[in-house]
């Protein structure tokens, strides 16, 4: 019991349903998340990181499907639950927060009544109880004043407090998994940083594991222990973070690092340009043969335009999906 | 909120309404139905009868007042039916969508089809007349407005963030209903609503005129304006009054949802988006 992961997720196969025709948006995505671990996923925009997360919480609607697959929360499959035990878990013991947190409140609704909803939901309290706790997790957020700011509605607060809020409502029931799928994205650069400052704080003291999704390389190994790499519905790299930023091991890691701005490097290169990765993610429906990411390869040969690589074990615990791999 | 000044007369015509209506028998000089007495029959409109009095010598004027209670409850109740019956539909047609929405599309399209006052009278018909079954066919005939706007808000409303996050929060579909997609839909139902009161009074009118909705001797404006009819050149006071008090009632409901469409309109306002 000690081994079991807080979340595994084996052989994940996601198809996209086109007519009568199934493409496979995600495939072979296998990861495993321990209790308080945090796991980066990160990606370009279209590889399948998001759709990955809805299948996680159980909300892939049409025309997505899991075809092939097991998620495992604390051991117990998630498709093998009932609708209403699944709902039970979500927002309860997994929580998510989202890119966008200008239309993630309800316009409408006071931001302390829509944080106390979960304590009424998921934890039985009563209104009054909920709403002497929703101040509590506004405070908790570093949000001022929050006997006066439970009665605020979204739009009377900037984007930062309206992620803080976000936070306080996932955090709420105190979940033991934490999904943050761009959590910053939306933010200014200054704020980015509070957020995640806040967001990994929270879940330390908390021991929530989190599961961060972003198409930043450097934001995502800032935050978390270990990342998977995926590109176009594969994870082709998964190692610890500082692993991936000192040597990447599949060429497409490689490129996500060379094309991140270092400090110094002007200096000690001279005035250059940034490098960046050829071409873009193929569409679903056309995926190439062998590795996905041949076609934007440099080191590619006939083999990668074949054969789908094996997985490859390096050291402690990282893997590379490359014929290639350095 | 800045409210217009047709929403204002609008509403201050209806608040008069309702007043009377609340405090017909404190208002009223006389009992609307046993107030009869010949000797005063078809009295000129005067100091002692405001309003004039009919052929068996009643006083209009507290037969109008006591008029706009039933007027006010047909027009109230049923529109109230109503709009729970459309958005009720129209909610769970548009958020679960298949066969469902299939369903209720059908039927909304066959009552756009039906003249509703025509199937108000089926109905009455089969009921017979009164005020209950005035409620059933009034309030069952006029939903599907607000059912296509329920269902085309929460088509809409659907794929707004914070559904979607409800949903991801463990939120169930009645809840998410209910807390997420009812309260930001429901500035056009009020309008809609307000206009359709306006309807169901015009409807009772037209039904009772027909002699199919309130009977005599009870006063509803309708039925006064019925049995007024023979008598509109000799004492045109008798169809005048109730006449005045459905339009004006019915102009002030319109004003109001009118007003309150100007100011509930999300596009109207700048800080949604």
């Amino acid at each position: 019991m000690t081994a079991a992961p807080l979340i595994e997720v084996e052989g994940l196969r996601i198809d996209l349903a086109d007519g009568a025709r199934h493409v496979a948006a995600v495939e072979g995505v296998s990861f495993r998340i321990d209790r308080g671990e945090t796991f980066g996923l990160v990606g370009e925009s279209g590889c399948g990181k998001s759709i990955t997360a809805l299948a996680l919480i159980g909300l892939l609607r049409r025309p997505l499907s899991i075809a092939a697959g097991a998620i495992r929360f604390e051991g117990r499959e998630i498709q093998g639950l009932s609708a209403a035990e699944q709902r039970a878990l979500r927002g309860n013991r997994i929580a998510m927060i989202f890119q966008e947190p200008m239309t993630a409140l309800n316009p409408v609704s006071p931001v302390g009544r829509q944080i106390a909803e979960m304590f009424v939901l998921h934890k039985g309290k009563s209104w009054r109880e909920a709403n002497q706790l929703a101040v509590e997790a506004l405070a908790n957020v570093r949000v001022p004043a929050p006997e006066r700011r439970v009665k605020d509605y979204p739009h009377q607060l900037s984007g930062g407090m309206r992620q803080r809020v976000m936070i306080a409502i996932a955090l709420a029931c105190d979940p033991d998994l934490l999904i943050a799928d761009e959590p910053t994205t939306a933010l200014d650069v200054t704020v980015q940083a509070e957020i995640i400052e806040l967001m990994r704080n929270l879940c330390a003291e908390r021991g929530t594991a989190i599961l961060m999704i972003s198409h930043d390389l450097g934001l995502v190994a800032n935050v978390c222990s270990r990342v998977g790499v995926m590109y176009a519905g594969r994870i082709v790299e998964e190692r610890g973070s500082d692993d991936i930023f000192r040597a990447g091991a599949h060429p497409y890691t490689q490129g996500l690092v060379d094309s991140l701005p270092r400090l110094g490097s002007r200096a000690a290169l001279g005035r250059s340009r940034l490098r960046e990765i050829a071409g873009v993610v193929p569409a679903i429906a056309d995926f190439p043969s062998g590795c996905r990411f041949n076609p934007r390869c440099a080191q590619a040969t006939e083999i990668c335009r074949t054969t789908v690589p094996e997985t490859t074990w390096l050291g402690a615990g990282g893997l590379v999906r490359c014929h290639h791999h350095a | 909120m800045k409210l217009g000044t047709s929403a204002i007369i609008g509403g201050m015509l209806f608040a008069l309404a309702i007043f009377v209506g609340l405090f017909a028998p404190w208002l009223a000089h006389t009992d609307p139905v046993m107030g009869a007495n010949l000797v005063n029959a078809e009295e000129p409109p005067s100091w002692i009868w405001w309003f004039g009095t009919d052929a068996q010598g009643r006083d209009i004027y507290s037969r109008v007042v006591h008029g706009a209670r039933i007027s006010l409850t047909v027009g109230i109740v049923s529109q109230l039916v109503n709009s729970v019956i459309g958005v009720t539909l129209g909610l769970t047609a548009g958020y679960w969508g298949g066969w469902w929405d299939d369903v209720v599309n059908g039927l909304t399209n066959v009552m756009l089809a039906i003249p509703s006052l025509i199937f108000a009278l089926a109905i009455m018909a089969v009921l017979g007349p009164g005020l209950t079954s005035l409620l059933i066919a009034l309030g069952l005939t006029n939903w599907s407005f607000t059912c296509r706007i329920a269902r085309a808000s929460t088509l809409s409303l659907k794929s707004q963030g914070y559904v979607q996050a409800a949903r991801v929060l463990g939120y169930g579909d009645l809840r998410i209903m209910i807390t997420q997609l009812l309260p930001n839909m429901i500035g056009p139902i009020i309008v809609i609503g307000t206009l359709g009161m306006g309807g169901a009074v015009l409807a009772e009118a037209s039904l009772s005129f027909l002699g199919l909705g309130i009977r005599p001797p009870y006063p509803s404006w309708g039925s006064m304006l019925s049995e007024a009819r023979d008598q509109i050149t000799t004492a045109p006071w008798l169809s005048v009054f109730p006449g005045l008090a459905i339009f004006l009632t019915v102009l002030g409901l319109n004003l109001l949802g009118d007003g309150l469409r100007d100011v509930l309109d999300p596009q109207s306002r700048s800080r949604r988006t």
